[in-house]
């Protein structure tokens, strides 16, 4: 289609600051790290020293049982765990090198970069299914003609294979969907901005198996576009949908969460290296 | 712990690193977090240093300072970190503001009722009643004792009632009544004060003949003010109270009546009382029922069943609005009862939210 | 809907397992219905006593009426002022409304919001009297120059027409004191709303790299926007019923006009009660029961319409 054709002819550098063109299409994932990076609340530490690297254009899950600090984790690489009162983290994130807790970065900005899908399906109630999809975009909405835009949301709603079943209601509410349609939009508008990575909160623990089984094909086919990483409490599901995998595991109640192990998912799950891990995935607890 | 990461890719040269560029044309700093607070207080030393020069006034200080930090706040930040983060901060700014001036008015009128009102804080202002007075001293006894007697008997008919009415409402009620009472009690609490005092005023002049005032027409009207405050905060409160608690005492062979009585209302008890002080609260202060029930009377009458009786609020009013030759001991009288209201009506607030927190469960508001 | 059907839809404690009842509970729930019945029965006496006061005002001839020109031009001004009043009440303290509930439920630290909504209420306590008396000594003298301003730069507007009172005792000031007692209904309603804001909505609008003002608008301000209309109308409400303020506040000479600024004003149904009603007898006072009449109907309406909306979120929640 042609506005598709210009996107990826207008060129993948990203440092243009030039508001006219459509906004880094042909974007790649890029990779992000933790470093020793602790995590709290408050005074408590709930994530304890966790070194780690996300494979660029791959899909990385993070495994544990209840309460072992992922989701925790997974929040703060976009800079939302902070928003809780008194939340705060020590050590550095960065995104290809850059940490996005210095000083000087925004976190506002971060969160373009970096997008998230929640576990329950929350589009916006009172927009439209095109406008759910183009919120993000619609924040600078000076710069877009309705033309791009218009091309923009049925890219977004392509790729979240969910543009057939809505493209004769794109004005509807968001809200008729189903569960499964619902977090499908929700995908769309996180990744209509078009982010490096894209983090997924048990996306799918609110959706029947066939909107989950859906959800993972499409998880498979976004990760040529992003970064992702994504918390399950299913383990079949890491090792279908997943390319490494990280095990997050507690001690007692109380103590903080550490990364016990982090490597490519068949290694985790056919040959681990630590005992826990082990017990773990051939569900001796958790 | 050991993680096995496979070997990173080099990094960048780990040269200046560059802010992550970002596509909607915004800039790439940040301002620090002393930023705003040294726009605003800048500004304001700014415009002081002006005004002394062309004469001061603090009006136009406050707007000033307001309007231009605003203003500084959005040019810096478009500057420094893009249109949305500066509008986002020229906002913030201005909500900040606009709660700011909403305090005005309180910080004004509390200011104004204590500095006017101080000039009758004797012990003769509170011991005394008008009876014989022509100008200079007199006191609010008599409408002190009338409020007390009048607010008093409102609250006697209002709780037992509201209470009861609200037990109905969430422990019995069922169907059209239900239903009916329900909305007709939030439609209550938007009856106009006059009105109710209207309603007594006809009553009574139905009953008795016109022309009649009476302390208890007042206790009436206050009574129809005060009942659907009462059943609504009661209300709240029995549906704080949780199911498991009255399961439990159905379980253990207690009948209904006495799980109402003796579980349900004891534990909604501080939060029961904390309405009834907020009801008290909105009603001890109004004039207009009174005005047109009560009557104005000099002197201390103890009976709300015969003659006229004075009270706080229609006091001040009357003080104020038709004061003798000189004026002054008037006015001054008429901010002294001010000043007492509205001490009574802190103190009650107060107490309230002090007994909600202390005692109380959830008491939203 | 069948007594089941509310009883559930209720989810009351009615339906927790009843014990049999006894003679203890028949007496008891009795009396909480007797309660329940005596207060609608309150309601209607209300309307019934106020009509029967009022029906010799309504079947008078018109000489008889003051101002020798029959009831509805007797009330007419009087609905005007009213009206007046309360809508330059309800323009000024909706927004300030809306703002105040955000910075106290978005913006202020968490420690101190619960003291800033205790301050706003409290704004709610104060009695109708002393705001008429801050309004006349110190709210109106403080607005002599800028009306004055008004009505030598403005004018042409019919709203600043001028000549601009010298006491400050004009229908701006009467509708600011006003917006100022209905602020704290109207941002209580909102707050309690925008705090209830669904947090993942919330989230997903941060999310996308929204700023907190951008996420307020995406996301808090579309759900709380049928209670800022109910809480608004609450205060609408409030306003048109409101006595002391304007009373003692108001210069009273009249008749119909649009002129905010000057020292002739109409009065309001409520002022004109309080200020004839205590020298008043015969017709005139079934005359000021009749007004008042007009005065419940209206208020009447506002809060039917008003509570039909907050009842209309509360359902589609």
């Amino acid at each position: 289609m042609d506005t598709k054709e210009r996107q990826v002819e207008t060129a993948a550098s990203s440092s243009t600051k030039d508001s006219t063109q459509s906004f880094r299409s042909g974007a790649v994932g890029k990779r992000i790290e933790a470093k020793d990076l602790n995590i709290y609340y408050g005074s408590f530490l709930a994530v304890k020293d966790v070194t780690m690297s996300v494979e660029p254009n791959k899909v990385t899950a993070l495994i544990g049982s209840s309460g072992c600090g992922k989701s925790t984790f997974l929040r703060s690489l976009n800079r939302m765990h902070e928003l809780i009162n008194g939340a705060r983290v020590e050590g550095s994130v960065t995104l290809e090198g850059q940490d996005i807790y210095s000083a000087g970065v925004d976190p506002v900005r971060v969160r373009q970069q970096i997008g998230m899908v929640f576990q329950s399906p929350n589009p916006f109630p009172t927009m439209s299914i095109y406008d759910n999809t183009a919120a993000g975009l619609k924040l600078n909405s000076k710069r877009m003609k309705k033309e791009q835009m218009d091309g923009i949301v049925e890219k977004a709603l392509r790729g979240a294979h969910l543009w057939d079943e809505v493209k004769d209601r794109l004005s509807k509410p968001g809200s008729g969907l189903s569960g499964g349609q619902q977090q499908r939009l929700c995908i769309a508008r996180a990744t209509a901005v078009e982010p490096d990575v894209l983090l997924m909160d048990e996306p799918c623990s609110a959706l029947d198996p066939i909107a989950t089984l859906a959800i993972e094909d499409l998880i498979d086919e976004l990760k040529q576009k992003f970064t992702i990483v994504i918390v399950t409490h299913n383990m079949q599901q890491a090792a279908r949908a997943s390319d490494r995998t990280g095990f997050f595991n507690i001690g007692e109640t109380g103590d903080p969460g550490v990364l016990i192990e982090l490597d490519d998912t068949e290694k985790i799950f056919s040959n681990p290296v630590h005992k826990e891990t082990e017990d773990y995935v051939s569900g001796r607890f958790g | 712990m050991t993680d096995r990461q496979t070997p990173t890719m080099a990094p960048e040269p780990a040269a200046a690193p560059t802010p992550p560029t970002d596509p909607f044309g915004d800039k790439d700093g940040r301002i620090p977090a002393w930023g705003p607070w040294a726009v605003i207080f800048g500004t304001a030393a700014a415009l002081t240093g002006v005004l002394i020069a062309i004469g001061f006034n603090l009006v136009l200080l406050l707007i000033g300072t307001t309007l231009i930090s605003i203003l500084g706040i959005y040019v810096w930040g478009r500057i420094v970190e893009g249109r949305r983060q500066a509008f986002d901060r020229a906002i913030t700014l201005g909500i900040g503001s606009i709660f700011a001036l909403a305090m005005v008015p309180l910080a004004s009128l509390l200011y104004t009722v204590i500095s006017k009102g101080l000039a009758r804080m004797d012990s003769e202002f509170f011991s005394t009643s008008m009876r014989n007075v022509i100008a200079d001293g007199g006191g609010i006894l008599h409408a002190a004792i009338g409020t007390a007697i009048i607010t008093g008997l409102a609250t006697l008919a209002s709780v037992p009632i509201g209470i009861m009415a609200a037990v109905y409402l969430h422990e019995y009620g069922k169907g059209k009544l239900k239903r009916a009472l329900t909305f007709f009690v939030d439609v209550m609490t938007g009856i106009p004060s006059i009105v109710a005092g209207l309603f007594a005023f006809a009553l009574f002049s139905i009953l008795f003949g016109p022309g009649i005032r009476l302390g208890v027409m007042g206790s009436l009207a206050l009574t129809v003010l005060m009942i659907p405050i009462v059943v609504r905060s009661t209300e709240e409160m029995l549906r704080v109270v949780p199911d498991g608690l009255r399961e439990a005492s159905f379980a253990l062979g207690v009948s209904k009546w006495r799980t109402v009585a003796k579980v349900v209302l004891p534990t909604a008890m501080a939060g029961i009382v904390t309405g009834v002080m907020l009801a008290v609260a909105r009603v001890i202060g109004e004039t207009a029922p009174l005005l047109i029930t009560t009557g104005t009377f000099s002197s201390v009458n103890l009976n709300p069943f015969e003659g006229r009786m004075a009270n706080l609020p229609v006091f001040t009013y009357t003080q104020y609005k038709f004061p003798g030759v000189p004026p002054e001991p008037f006015i001054d009288r008429a901010w002294g009862a001010a000043l007492v209201l509205i001490v009574i009506v802190m103190v009650l607030f107060l107490v309230a939210r002090f007994i909600s927190r202390r005692y109380g469960t959830e008491l939203r508001k | 809907m069948n007594d089941i059907d509310s009883q559930k839809s209720d989810n009351e404690a009615a339906t927790v397992g009843t014990p049999p009842s006894g003679i203890g509970d028949r007496i008891f729930s009795g009396m909480a219905t007797g309660a329940g019945v005596l207060i609608l029965a309150l309601l209607a006496g209300v309307a019934i006593f106020l009509m029967v006061e009022a029906w010799p005002a309504l079947t008078a001839s018109a000489e008889e009426i003051p101002g020798g020109d029959g009831l509805v031009s007797y009330i007419a001004p009087l609905a005007f002022g009213t009206v007046i009043a309360a809508l330059l009440a309800v323009i000024i303290a909706v927004p300030m409304a809306v703002a105040v509930a955000l910075f106290i439920s978005h913006y202020a630290p968490k420690p101190i919001a619960d003291t800033l909504s205790y301050l706003t209420d409290l704004l709610a306590a104060i009695p109708s009297i002393i705001y008429g008396l801050w309004g006349i000594a110190v709210l109106g003298p403080a607005t002599v120059g800028l009306t004055k301003w008004l009505a030598d730069n403005l004018g042409f507007i019919p709203f600043f027409e001028g000549p601009a009172s010298t006491t400050g005792r004009t229908m701006l000031v009467a509708g600011v004191v006003l917006g100022v007692m209905i602020l704290p209904i109207i941002s209580a309603v909102a707050r309690e709303v925008f705090t209830q804001t669904p947090r993942g909505l919330q989230e997903s609008a941060l999310a996308l790299g929204a700023t907190r003002w951008e996420m307020i608008r995406m996301v808090v301000l579309p759900f709380g926007k049928s209670a800022i209309v109910a809480g608004s109308m609450l205060g609408l409400g409030r306003a048109l019923g409101e006595t002391m303020a304007v009373t003692i506040i108001l210069s009273v000479s009249g008749g119909v006009t649009f002129n905010l600024i000057s020292s002739s004003n109409p009065s309001t149904i409520a002022a004109n009660i309080a200020l004839d009603f205590p020298e008043s007898s015969g017709l005139d006072v079934n005359v000021l029961i009749a007004s008042g009449l007009v005065l419940f109907a209206i208020t009447l309406v506002v809060n039917i319409v008003a509570r039909a909306v907050i009842e209309r979120q509360r359902i589609d929640d």
